[in-house]
């Protein structure tokens, strides 16, 4: 563990994206308490420029609604979905990606057209068509995230399988008489983690991505205050009053650059054979 | 006068390693036309030393002090663009495993008119042609066709001899090996030490010979050095350091030296079958090959039928390809025989599948060989003595202190239940995969190449260890292995293999003495060092 923290540290963009994250969660977490009012609540005229008020440090956008507010209480709603989407991903993709990988044949067969069929649509279209035919409720925005995100997670955990089922430490573990599931839940997938781990940290980027433009497309949930959504509501007054887009779109932009990095320093820390030469 | 002269190398290791140096105090000379070995043990700096002549320490590893004068110049003082002029045309290198110093994507030939390239030597059709000649010159069979195949298509000996072709591409005066020759079958490796031998006659070319295997030394050596965790411990010509070594470390390498000669006949066997093997057939065919390839078959065991009784000790040797391991892993049905019966008290494992397959298996169990990549890197050592245990309902209580017992059965302290695989040596670990072996008392062990990844000295100890267990819990075991002089140590019968069948089947003494094929006979002459150990015996 301490090894792992300093080669993570090793990595000065990844202790950035960490800091930055960081920033992130606690104003996600204390939105509710700084801002107690709803973010819809009308509070002031509309289009006031920022700092030219005080106690509205960001303005107001075009219905009046405090933008600091909104940007808090979207910082919650992006990273709930972003986490719970890759949390529901990881549970479909890990499992038959290790079924397909450790049994191989038929199964795998099976499995990896399934999973293609996934492949060969877009992903953003397959999202849109899932929440067009259901309510755009939040639940429902992580489960269109979940279902197109899931099949590299799949791919990946069958590769990583594939070469991890010929070791001789699988070998002996079948030689002693234990059941597949547990080779594969005990000696197989430990050892995968470290590439899972990293590919969940750049899910999790790719889903507050694709929470955005679904709600930038308005197809998000009506009552949640989310980044997309803001961005999508100041699209028709960017000329006048820019900052309504600008300020939600560097918050998505500094949150997924800030996953992004911790994913690289993930991989140089819990991979390094693969990422440096030698010590 | 000699061509290369080493003095008080020292090279250092980055901080945090286990050692400041990787190599301290080094001298030495190499005078033209001269094989000087290097032996020692993994970790002894035996490496270090020689990439530093080359001016190719890795990443964070510096010489720090010292000289090294190659024909009047201090290498070390040298730039990159100096030394690069100096490497491959005055001194070259050639590797341990040929197959990963080759471009997989590069036809053999221009591999090697690269080399004049480089170094901005001849012209097109004259580089091919000089090839040709270099390919002939190192005895690879139709150079006409070699040359235009891709490393993967050639053999491993082939492909070292390409690797020395290309070593030699411009004539240089110091040729470096470095353990040229483990990754080679043992009549590959003596027709590569031959050429060695040939090419330092017809060239004068100097050679250092990086080794662990006494043998090899023996074989070839005009004088040795022998190195122990960074620094020489003892040096002078081949026969006062072979025959009269002074250094007890020198002693101790040598005294481990499994030989052939040392072999206690047994008693004739009158015991009870343990294990019965009929008819045993494996063919591995590629799905359906490429589009274009043909569907590729290997018949990787024909007809395999052996016996194995209560408390003996069968080797199975050949060299790679010969279908031993895949005997061993059909066995276990680690992989699925396609024809055959394998009987053990009387129940066909062969044919078995499921609860059955789990209960049988039991009895038969298996030593890798890797012990790096043996053990799972995320369970503790508590853990992977236990869990066959409670696989087969022991509850974790007695497992546990089963897995000690174990431990100590093995020579190891206990206390090592709750640590990691990375936290041992070798050897250590190869006696935890020993323990796991023995973790569900089987009644036959098969060891497949269990002490070939360990050091002369290591190896020694493992084998004496698993003899003493197998008296001790009355296993019968199938120890595979390539290498005779081991198998010589360990075995009471030997079975040889070759191409997937048995081509002889008898007593070890029997078989090592006084072999009544053709193909064991050239495996025996390939084993190198055997002047010498008839040397030894004498003096004993």
């Amino acid at each position: 563990m301490k090894d792992f923290w300093k080669r993570f540290r090793y990595n000065r963009g990844a202790v950035i994206g960490l800091v930055i994250l960081a920033i992130v969660i606690a104003t996600a977490i204390a939105a509710p308490f700084i801002f107690p009012q709803s973010p819809w609540k009308m509070v002031q005229r509309p289009f006031l420029p920022p700092f030219t008020q005080g106690g509205l440090p960001l303005g107001t956008d075009a219905l009046g609604r405090d933008v600091l507010s909104g940007l808090a209480h979207g910082a919650y709603v992006s990273l709930l979905v972003g986490l719970v989407s890759t949390i529901v991903a990881l549970a479909i993709g890990v499992p038959v990606g290790a079924f397909a990988g450790y049994f191989v044949g038929r199964t795998d067969d099976a499995l990896m057209r399934f999973t293609e069929f996934f492949q060969t649509i877009p992903s953003f279209a397959l999202a849109i068509v899932l929440l067009a035919i259901f309510q755009p409720s939040l639940t429902y925005v992580i489960i269109a995230i979940a279902v197109v995100s899931w099949p590299p997670v799949a791919r990946l955990v069958r590769g990583e399988v594939l070469s991890l089922r010929t070791r001789e430490f699988v070998e002996a573990a079948t030689l002693s008489g234990l059941g597949n599931v547990q080779i594969i839940l005990r000696h197989i997938l430990p050892n995968a983690l470290p590439s899972i781990i990293v590919l969940a940290s750049l899910m999790v980027a790719q889903a507050i991505l694709l929470e955005s433009s679904l709600s930038f497309l308005g197809l998000g949930d009506p009552n949640i205050m989310s980044w997309g959504y803001m961005i999508g509501a100041a699209r028709t007054v960017i000329r006048t009053a820019w900052w309504l887009s600008f300020l939600p779109g560097m918050a998505i932009l500094l949150t997924v650059l800030a996953l992004n990095l911790i994913g690289e320093g993930l991989n140089d820390a819990l991979n390094p054979r693969l990422t440096r030469k030698s010590e | 006068m000699s061509l290369l002269s080493i003095r008080d190398l020292a090279i250092a290791l980055p901080g945090g390693a286990d050692r400041r140096y990787a190599a301290k105090d080094i001298n030495f000379d190499l005078a033209a036309g001269e094989i000087l070995c290097i032996v020692g043990e993994s970790g002894s700096g035996k490496s270090m030393s020689a990439n530093a002549v080359m001016g190719l320490l890795p990443e964070g590893v510096n010489a720090v002090g010292g000289t090294i004068t190659f024909d009047g110049q201090d290498i070390l003082g040298l730039s990159e663009q100096q030394m690069m002029a100096l490497r491959g045309r005055r001194i070259s290198m050639i590797f341990q495993e040929p197959l990963s110093a080759l471009n997989p994507l590069m036809r053999v030939g221009a591999q090697i008119a690269e080399v004049f390239e480089a170094h901005g030597e001849l012209v097109g059709s004259e580089r091919r042609a000089r090839a040709l000649t270099l390919l002939k010159e190192v005895g690879i069979p139709d150079p006409e066709s070699a040359i235009r195949a891709y490393p993967f298509q050639l053999s491993g000996g082939q492909r070292q001899r390409v690797m020395i072709a290309m070593a030699l591409a411009l004539e240089p005066e110091i040729l470096i090996a470095d353990e040229p020759t483990t990754a080679l079958d043992v009549t590959t490796q003596a027709q590569i030490l031959e050429l060695i031998e040939d090419l330092r006659r017809s060239r004068g070319m100097a050679v250092i010979f990086i080794t662990h295997d006494f043998g090899v030394v023996a074989d070839i050596a005009d004088r040795v050095i022998v190195m122990q965790t960074g620094t020489i411990v003892e040096t002078g010509t081949a026969d006062e350091v072979l025959l009269k070594p002074q250094h007890p470390y020198t002693r101790a390498l040598i005294d481990a030296i499994p030989r052939l000669t040392r072999h206690d006949e047994v008693a004739p066997i009158d015991r009870k079958t343990v294990l019965t093997v009929e008819g045993l057939n494996k063919t591995f065919s590629t799905s359906s090959g490429t589009f274009f390839g043909k569907r590729r078959v290997v018949k990787a065991v024909q007809d395999v039928s052996f016996e194995l009784y209560s408390g003996e000790t069968i080797g199975i040797v050949g060299e790679s390809g010969s279908g031993k391991s895949t005997v061993g892993r059909c066995l276990v049905r680690l992989i699925n025989p396609d024809t055959g019966r394998v009987m053990v008290d009387g129940a066909d494992i062969a044919h078995m599948s499921g609860a059955d397959l789990r209960d049988q298996r039991r009895k038969m169990q298996m030593i890798f060989q890797d012990p790096f990549s043996s053990l799972n890197p995320r369970a503790r050592v508590s853990r992977i003595l236990t869990e066959g245990l409670i696989a087969h309902n022991v509850p974790i209580a007695d497992a546990m202190v089963k897995a000690r017992a174990l431990l100590e059965m093995v020579g190891l302290d206990p206390s090592a239940m709750g640590r990691f695989p990375h936290e041992f040596s070798g050897g250590q670990r190869q006696r935890i995969g020993i323990a796991r072996a023995l973790a569900l008392d089987p009644s036959i062990i098969i060891a497949d190449e269990a002490v070939s990844a360990l050091d002369v000295s290591i190896q020694a100890q493992v084998l004496d260890l698993l003899a003493d267990l197998k008296t001790r819990l009355n296993l019968s075991m199938l120890f595979i292995t390539h290498d005779l002089r081991v198998a010589a140590r360990i075995c009471d019968r030997i079975i040889v293999m070759q191409k997937g069948r048995i081509v002889e089947v008898g007593p070890t003494g029997k078989v090592l003495h006084d072999p009544d094929t053709a193909y064991t006979r050239s495996l025996l002459d390939a084993i190198p060092g055997q002047d010498y150990e008839r040397a030894l015996a004498k003096a004993e």
